[in-house]
């Protein structure tokens, strides 16, 4: 037994058991929490694979950016778990139908797989022998090539998004002071001071 | 039994490397220990103040003694906190921040691990250390955490964006993540390019990418919740933000996180930007001394400059440090990204 092997099932369990106790911790805060212990593992089994840099990608950007988001909006929720839990079962037909045309695309894809092993060959590239190129020169040299109109649409999908989410929360208020950081900078005591002689009495 | 394959190839591995970790802990946790201390000193100095100077001579066991006192007193756990999450927050921020050490090369050759993607490692464990505070912040069921939680989440993630383009700038002129070859590949370059017939500081990377050292030096300071970035526990409004209910040990945990996660984005500081463990001019005096003696240098100078800042700058407001994170640092180090790729692709130094 090797100790990758060791390193898989340990991983792929508690990958499995997370991602389990995501749907049935209770409190919403365990379950992100749960979530973010699913993807740690997740990244692991890809480092086994040899796909560092996806891997310490799946860190960055979804455990330490998205991942940072969801806990943010589930703990300023205020959920009354008893009144959700009420209508629970309306949302069995819909939940059951998604469950089921996952299950049957996984039984697809596996199902070809043992039909035929050297399919899954034809599909993709070679993958480049890991010690004659790093890991993210072959991937940079798929990306920016052969998938470069789909990266190029991917970017133009989050831009959108991007634009979208900006639009709906830009609101401009008049009645609101906002500080103009290059207006105070640029400021001198020329024309922000005037001395005047005021005659006792008077007033200007 | 010490020849046998399995001793070699399963047990003598994970042991060397087992001793190697245990090392470097247990000289970081002592330099974090005087990292303390000179903080402190620094910090009173500049206020013509005296500094911990009663424990030991000039005060040196001063750590000592905190540490002494923090780990026999009784950790109190508020009774309408969520308790498991409460225990494990600070240990969240404790072991993320120790971990990424296991990357940073002291000397050429000294680190636990040398992967191919080092820098992307320090990277991503960094942006994981929000984790501890958000944690806690929630777990203590209290205002004034939670309001630091929320606090640091969008700062720590704001800065983040800046590291990772200032990190892409550096990879475009190193072509690698290997946190060896960074330091490497700052042996020659502008100073060398220019004419200068040896080696020396005008090679490194600060010189070259001028702009993007600031922006990192600023982000550092952020993105590790020091003044005057310090928002999430801000004493004069928070009390002590995500550490108000903490006590004991865990308070500890949370301060040596905070602390090692400092000295580790000095060490960042000196590979990315000030060579590493290269001599400052490569004639004889200077490198005859040993690399990770002008490494551990480097570190404290960035170090001095991060309190001195501490104890000069007032605390940034809230909108104010959003506006510096988007508004200034992302355009700024998005523009320097395409520079430095126009710049290397135009020379042909790429």
């Amino acid at each position: 037994m090797s100790v990758i092997a060791l390193f898989f099932y340990l991983f792929a369990t508690v990958t499995v058991a997370s991602a389990f106790m995501v749907i049935a911790s209770r409190n919403p805060v365990h379950s992100v929490l749960f979530l973010i212990l699913a993807f740690f593992n997740a990244s692991g089994l890809f480092m086994l694979m040899g796909a560092e840099f996806l891997a310490l990608i799946l860190i960055v950007v979804y455990v330490g950016a998205v991942a940072v988001l969801f806990l943010f909006v589930v703990m300023m929720l205020d959920v009354d778990f008893a009144e959700l839990r009420e209508g629970f079962l309306q949302y069995l037909p819909i939940g059951g139908i998604i469950g089921a045309v996952l299950a049957i695309e996984l039984i697809l894809v596996l199902g070809s797989y043992t039909i035929d092993p050297g399919d899954a060959q034809t599909a993709v590239q070679p993958i480049p022998d890991l010690a004659e190129t790093s890991n993210i020169k072959a991937i940079g040299d798929l990306l920016y090539t052969r998938y470069i109109f789909f990266f190029q649409l991917s970017g133009l999908v989050l831009l959108v998004a991007m634009i979208g989410a900006i639009v709906l929360t830009l609101s401009h208020r008049d009645d609101v002071k906002r500080q103009n950081i290059s207006d105070q900078v640029n400021r001198n005591s020329k024309d922000a001071v005037t001395l005047r002689g005021v005659k006792s009495g008077e007033g200007i | 039994m010490f020849e046998s394959e399995f001793f070699l190839t399963y047990v003598a591995p994970p042991l060397w490397m087992l001793g190697q970790s245990v090392l470097l802990l247990v000289l970081l946790l002592v330099f974090v220990a005087y990292i303390l201390y000179a903080d402190r000193k620094i910090f009173a100095a500049v206020q013509m103040r005296r500094g911990p100077n009663v424990v030991g001579p000039w005060g040196l066991l001063q750590s000592f003694a905190d540490l002494l006192k923090f780990v026999i007193k009784e950790p109190i756990i508020p009774s309408g906190a969520n308790k498991g999450v409460f225990l494990l927050a600070p240990l969240v921020a404790g072991v993320l921040a120790l971990s990424a050490w296991a990357v940073v090369p002291i000397a050429d050759g000294w680190a636990v691990a040398d992967p191919n993607l080092g820098l992307l490692f320090v990277f991503a464990i960094s942006s994981l250390e929000v984790y501890g505070i958000i944690m806690g912040g929630w777990a203590s069921n209290s205002k004034y955490p939670f309001l630091a939680s929320l606090r640091s989440a969008a700062q720590m993630v704001s800065y983040e964006v800046s590291i990772g383009f200032v990190i892409i700038t550096v990879l475009l002129c190193v072509g690698s993540l290997n946190l060896t070859d960074v330091v490497n590949s700052q042996a020659d370059g502008l100073g060398t390019r220019i004419g200068l017939p040896v080696n020396s500081f005008l090679d490194w990377h600060w010189l070259a990418l001028f702009p993007m050292f600031i922006v990192f030096f600023i982000s550092a300071i952020a993105e590790t919740n020091r003044p005057p970035f310090d928002l999430p526990e801000a004493e004069s409004e928070l009390v002590a933000g995500h550490m108000v209910e903490y006590s004991s040990t865990p308070f500890l945990l949370f301060f040596l996180g905070e602390f090692v996660a400092i000295c580790l984005m000095c060490a960042l500081t000196t590979i990315l930007f000030l060579g590493g463990w290269l001599p400052p001019i490569d004639i004889a005096p200077f490198n005859w001394i040993h690399g990770s003696v002008w490494f551990v240098l480097k570190g404290l100078f960035v170090f001095f400059c991060m309190a001195m800042v501490r104890s000069i700058v007032p605390r940034y407001r809230y909108d104010q440090l959003m506006r510096l994170g988007w508004k200034v640092f992302l355009p700024l180090s998005l523009f320097m990204v395409f520079a430095t790729a126009f710049v290397l692709q135009i020379m042909g130094w790429a």
